[in-house]
């Protein structure tokens, strides 16, 4: 355990200033920011899996939080159930939406699948427009309750009024959503997926079932972006048909890219770290996307691996050169 | 007999790639497939992987019928094979490689890997001493943890021979093991063959290099414009009139 934590020092920092940040007392909009890039983080690495591990371009991902996001607003408005029966229903029902779309999709390759996945998205959009009697339509949805509270034998109870909660609660499913993904990434299932996304037919060839490992791949991935999607509805407490749209599947894709594809970190540091800058950004208007469209390009050209792989290899490039200075002066010292 | 292949052809529209072709590979046998470019090796190798199907025909292994079984059961069944332009993970290194490879004799899925079950914690350990064990064999146990792209062209051969070994099929098939690679680092693979065959596994490949083929096959099977010419031990086609003929141009063809 003493090991455990000298060698993962860094990520329990984190994870302690996490915990402690809502006590500096940060504003509303702060705290509004940091849910929703939370929310970005548990679906960008939903979308990490397929994309950045089983190299399938899923492009119906915001899609998937979209009925994710509705699931949890219909269920918790017209149907009455709880948001803690809601939040898992509405993932599931995504994993299984995933399956079956994941059935003729996924015997596409490459930009076909691509494509046929951003079909599916746009079908989801033009139905959560049209389909008023169940989604409200272009109207929207308003009027999504706040989580019941949860009793405490003791302290009461914890109320999802106040954005600290809110805080808590996403933060609870983001280290969920990143123990689920570290355990399934390094391990033999990591590896088929890494094996399809590296080499198809040579998967194949070695005995791996791609096909089943895609699907698998898809339906986690679609079960984390609607996971994502519920607590967004939980957060907004209203949804337009904006949210299946494929902006927000970019949005991702571009959370993903600039974070890190294929890292666990990455997705997170993207998903923090881009919407600060666009809010930043904000005064120069409709010109930050031209930014943007610069930061992506020199990103893939000279990060390919985003800023987390930036990070890593300046990490890595540090510790040679304080290795090497270590060395020169034991050399010094034995000579 | 491992492998028996039954009347096999495989036709692209007009061209018959692969013509009725029989044979047979007995269990231990070294079996080596020669023809000129374009006579049909590496489609009658796509035939019994699943990579194609067969026009007309059949493959048996093991006495059951395999023909036209997609690529991960054939390979699941014990049938493991190379590509003829060395085909591996590249992104990866030397140890994922073989792990992958291996991966066919494992069961661990996704609730195993989520759980942390007995079976994830088993077949992880076995596949670690596996993976490390064969390293050794491959020649590539000080090159463990290295990315595969910084491995030389023969290095790279070896591992790719290993990713196939990785789960202990029942037949391997090479396809030209050594191509692009020169004299030394052939002997080199051509050793690493050889202990394969002796360490159990039966081995059909694909080749050009004659001399090569004449010192470690025990049969030969030439193929041209797709049909089987002939068959025999190296001695005997080496003298087989039509052989030549096929090789250095004659008039009629079989």
């Amino acid at each position: 355990m003493h090991e455990y934590l000298r060698k993962k020092w860094f990520y329990f920092l984190l994870l302690l200033l996490a915990l402690v940040f809502p006590l500096f007392g940060p504003s509303r909009l702060i705290f509004t920011m940091l849910i929703l890039s939370g929310i970005w983080s548990i679906a960008t690495l939903g979308l990490n899996l397929i994309l950045g591990y089983t190299g399938q371009a899923s492009l119906a991902h915001g899609a998937f939080f979209g009925i994710g996001a509705y699931a949890v607003g219909i269920m918790t408005t017209r149907l009455g159930l709880s948001f803690w029966i809601a939040l898992p229903l509405a993932s599931f029902l995504c994993a299984a939406i995933g399956f079956l779309i994941g059935l003729p999709t996924l015997r596409t390759k490459g930009a076909y699948f691509a494509i046929s996945t951003l079909a599916f998205g746009i079908i989801v959009f033009i139905i959560a427009g049209n389909w008023s009697d169940l989604t409200g339509g272009h109207m929207g949805l308003p009027a999504i309750p706040r989580p019941n509270p949860i009793p405490l034998p003791l302290a009461g109870e914890i109320s999802f009024t106040s954005p600290a909660a809110r805080y808590y609660l996403v933060l609870f499913f983001l280290l969920l959503t990143l123990w689920v993904m570290h355990r399934v990434v390094f391990s033999l299932q990591g590896y088929s997926f890494m094996a399809i996304r590296n080499n198809e037919n040579l998967a194949e060839a070695v005995g791996i079932n791609t096909f089943r490992n895609k699907l698998l791949s898809f339906m986690v991935a679609n079960f984390f972006a609607g996971l994502a999607g519920g607590l967004y509805a939980m957060q907004l407490g209203a949804l337009s048909p904006f949210i299946t749209h494929h902006v927000l599947t970019f949005n991702l894709i571009i959370y993903l890219i600039l974070g890190g594809v294929a890292t666990l970190a990455g997705p997170i540091i993207g998903a923090i770290t881009v919407p600060f800058i666009v809010d930043a950004l904000f005064a120069i208007g409709p010109y930050r996307m031209v930014i943007f469209g610069v930061l992506l390009i020199v990103s893939i050209i000279y990060f390919p691996r985003g800023l987390m792989g930036g990070l890593t290899s300046l990490w890595n490039r540090t510790a040679d050169y304080y290795r090497h200075r270590k060395d020169g002066v034991r050399h010094a010292a034995e000579s | 007999m491992l492998l028996k292949v039954e009347a096999l052809s495989k036709h692209f529209g007009g061209l018959k790639a692969v013509d009725g072709v029989d044979f047979h590979v007995n269990q231990g046998e070294i079996v080596a497939i020669i023809g000129p470019n374009g006579s049909g090796k590496s489609t009658l190798f796509n035939l019994i992987s699943g990579t194609l199907r067969p026009t007309t025909g059949k493959v048996l292994f093991q006495g059951d019928e395999i023909t036209a079984h997609k690529p991960y059961r054939v390979a699941a069944l014990g049938i493991k094979r190379t590509f003829q332009t060395t085909t591996l993970f590249d992104q990866l290194r030397v140890v994922d490689n073989l792990a992958i490879g291996r991966r066919v004799n494992t069961k661990t899925g996704f609730w195993d890997a989520l759980f942390r079950t007995a079976r994830w914690r088993r077949e992880r350990d076995e596949t670690v001493g596996k993976v490390l064990e064969l390293s050794g064999i491959i020649g590539l146990g000080d090159k463990f943890f290295d990315f595969v792209t910084t491995l030389s062209q023969e290095a790279q051969k070896r591992l790719a021979i290993g990713i196939a070994l990785a789960s202990e099929p029942g037949l391997l098939l090479l396809d030209e093991p050594t191509a692009g690679i020169n004299m030394e680092e052939t002997a080199e693979i051509i050793e690493l063959i050889r202990k394969v065959r002796e360490a159990g596994t039966t081995i059909c490949l694909i080749e050009h290099k004659m001399r090569m083929v004449m010192g470690l096959a025990d049969r030969i099977i030439v193929l041209n414009y797709g049909r089987k010419i002939a068959e025999g031990t190296p001695q005997e086609i080496s003298g087989n009139q039509v052989v030549i003929e096929a090789y250095l141009g004659g008039k009629s063809i079989a």
